[in-house]
């Protein structure tokens, strides 16, 4: 007699392994897409003057004269911080699941394969098993603050998506100080890494936290200052405003804009790595020195909270790259003003604004995507810096590098002509994809060099 | 000139970054399109393992009961006393003796090899067969005897003549593909004497 929990993969994907192809796709792209949908459809909304209308045109009723406004407001508010939460979840899931995968590859082996089909689903059953582990605390912990450490993480995750654009009009918030508020507001993560590491009274979990507020406290001011420069080329703080002044192709992008911009995308995403505390720069927690640094105490759920953090951090970081350097949510051939100006006129049906939404959050998605998995890559290629290299590439390479960027920046936008922008970005687009082309080669080569191996995409 | 050479050092560790970066990522990238080398034992391979490993692989023990004569060779051989064999006479025909029990232990075997060198037909034999979880330990007891009411009668071997012994490994592979590791006394049961220890 065969006893199998409801709850039992391996037997249940043995069993019915249709139910688990149903399964994996079901997580795969039903769940993301029902998040997508819903930001698509409470994120535009999510303003007192549009939900008048609404109710308005829809129901024929005058919210803005009822008692209970503010009720209908927080409402949808709670509504689009639901799918910010959950968006949060799952990407920091599904990411882990890459990350393995993409790590087992690039060291020649397989990753978790065995949870459903392609082993999509082992990012789930990492988060069960977490939830279900006891969540304790160390008797010579400060109780309270050890307990609370993980929000102080949370909020530093979740608040920059108050103003991560999605797409065309699908952003939460368009505040207009947009880049200073994320640089804000990320610093509460170092708050809930620096509570944990003195909350836990242990030796490595201190070392960790103290790294991590070193580390972050420097590169906050090569990343600041790198950042600034897109915000000087688009003369605005508010994220919206930087990916409209960008376009759609490679040579609207900031990053081939101008010589220096394209410098500022480097430093900016080294600063953010650190920040972040990937590798490279996962001192914080580096595991052969520090056990598991500033979380070396912390089990159970609160573990899950500081490792979802980690993971969908790198959306932030991707996020913020792409808005600022990469063109962000900007459709190829769909200039946003056109398509608006020919929305007025009655030139194209209504129904496709919802159209142009989906395709600007599908270019950001799988921008980003690419940006998380460069990351990725980077991390299953370098070792880890000593404290003394990260500090001095910091504060001898970055913070000058980061100055120079800027004032040529300034200069740039002083002295260069608007047709000077376009023949940057065209020649500098027409280098970088040489570069691709020749990295690409040189990776085609690779393969050829140790013998016997091929291009070979069996055994997954 | 220290300035033209710091300034130099200090450039140079940027070319160096930016070169060791490309040299680094090349690497890792092109292993994205190679096969891994991982072998997905039990069940993604090629073949069985068990067949892939070599000839004189001293896996699980097999008797051919029926070129088994019955001299208990393999049983003095035994330095763990893992293998237990009765003769009686065949209650029909009292000039037949016959195999009236004939267990190994599996579990305790420790694959010396001892058994199969004084085998005059070669009935017992190593396979290459080594996948032998069962949930019970007693079903490690492999009763080559399935039932004492029905033993099996000497094998006379014959001047000149090699004993027919069945190929190796297939009499075990056949029973092990019925069985269900889960059950228990399921593939050999467990119907002689109480299992020692």
């Amino acid at each position: 007699m065969r006893i199998t929990l409801g709850l039992d993969s391996t037997s249940l994907t043995r069993r019915y392994p249709r139910l688990a192809v149903l399964a994996t796709l079901f997580m795969a792209f039903v769940a993301p897409l029902g998040l997508y949908i819903g930001a698509l459809v409470f994120f535009p909304l999510n303003t007192p003057e549009r939900l008048d209308a609404m109710a308005k045109q829809w129901l024929g009723f005058d919210l803005a004269a009822s008692h209970y406004r503010h009720l209908v407001y927080a409402v949808f508010l709670l509504l689009v911080a639901f799918v910010a939460v959950n968006f949060t979840a799952v990407f920091g899931g599904v990411s882990t699941w890459v990350e393995r995968r993409v790590a087992g590859r690039m060291q020649s082996r397989i990753g978790p394969n065995r949870t459903s089909a392609a082993g999509f689903l082992a990012w789930v059953a990492d988060a069960v098993k977490m939830v279900l582990k006891e969540d304790t605390v160390p008797a010579s912990a400060d109780q309270l603050l050890f307990r609370g450490a993980p929000y102080f993480s949370m909020v530093g995750l979740l608040l920059p998506f108050v103003v991560m654009p999605f797409g065309e009009s699908v952003v939460a918030t368009n505040m207009n100080v947009g880049v200073f508020y994320i640089m804000a507001v990320t610093a509460f993560v170092v708050v809930g890494i620096l509570i944990s590491g003195w909350s836990s009274n242990s030796n490595w979990a201190l070392f960790g936290a103290v790294r991590g507020a070193a580390q972050v406290i420097s590169y906050e001011i090569p990343a600041g200052i790198a950042l600034m420069v897109p915000v000087l080329m688009a003369g605005s703080l508010s994220m919206q405003d930087i990916v409209r002044a960008q376009g759609g192709m490679p040579w609207d992008w900031f990053v081939f804009r101008n010589p220096a911009a394209f410098v500022a995308f480097f430093i900016s995403v080294t600063s953010s790595l650190a920040e972040g505390n990937r590798t490279p720069f996962d001192l914080p927690e580096a595991e052969s020195e520090l056990v598991a640094g500033y979380h070396a105490e912390y089990s159970g759920f609160r573990l899950a909270i500081f490792l979802m953090v980690e993971w969908a951090n790198m959306w932030i970081m991707a996020g913020l790259a792409v808005t600022l350097f990469l063109g962000g949510w900007q459709v190829p051939f769909v200039a946003s003003e056109t398509y608006k100006a020919a929305l007025g006129a009655g030139l194209v049906p209504t129904p496709s604004w919802f159209g142009l939404q989906a395709l600007s959050m599908l270019v950001f998605s799988l921008k980003t995507w690419g940006l998380v998995i460069v990351f990725i890559w980077l991390r299953w290629t370098l070792p880890r810096v000593r404290v003394d290299q990260m500090m001095s590439l910091c504060w001898k390479y970055l913070v000058p590098g980061a100055f120079l960027c800027f004032v040529v920046t300034l200069l740039w936008q002083l002295l260069v002509p608007p047709l000077g922008n376009t023949v940057t970005g065209v020649v500098l687009s027409l280098v970088a994809f040489v570069l691709l082309a020749k990295f690409l080669l040189a990776t085609y080569r690779n393969i050829g060099r140790v013998k016997g191996d091929r291009v070979d995409l069996t055994n997954w | 000139m220290p300035m033209t050479e710091a300034l130099r050092e200090y450039f140079g560790h940027i070319t160096d970054v930016v070169k060791t970066f490309w040299e680094g990522m090349t690497v890792t990238l092109s292993y994205m399109v190679r096969r891994p080398i991982t072998v997905q034992y039990p069940d993604r391979t090629a073949q069985r393992v068990a067949d892939t490993l070599p000839s004189r692989y001293r896996g699980l023990l097999e008797v051919d009961i029926n070129v088994c004569t019955g001299c208990m060779a393999c049983e003095r051989a035994c330095p763990i006393s893992v293998i237990k064999i009765s003769t009686d006479k065949d209650p029909s025909n009292l000039k037949q003796r016959v195999i009236a029990q004939f267990d190994i232990d599996e579990s305790k075997c420790m694959f010396c090899g001892l058994c199969v060198e004084p085998c005059p037909t070669g009935a017992i034999q190593h396979t290459r067969e080594f996948e032998s979880t069962m949930k019970s330990v007693d079903n490690l007891v492999f009763r080559w005897i399935p039932d004492p009411k029905n033993p099996a009668p000497f094998y006379r071997p014959v001047k000149g003549q090699d004993a027919p012994r069945a190929p190796v490994g297939e009499i075990l592979r056949q029973r092990m593909a019925k069985a269900d590791w889960t059950a228990r006394g399921g593939i050999f049961p467990v119907t002689g004497p109480e299992r020692k220890g």
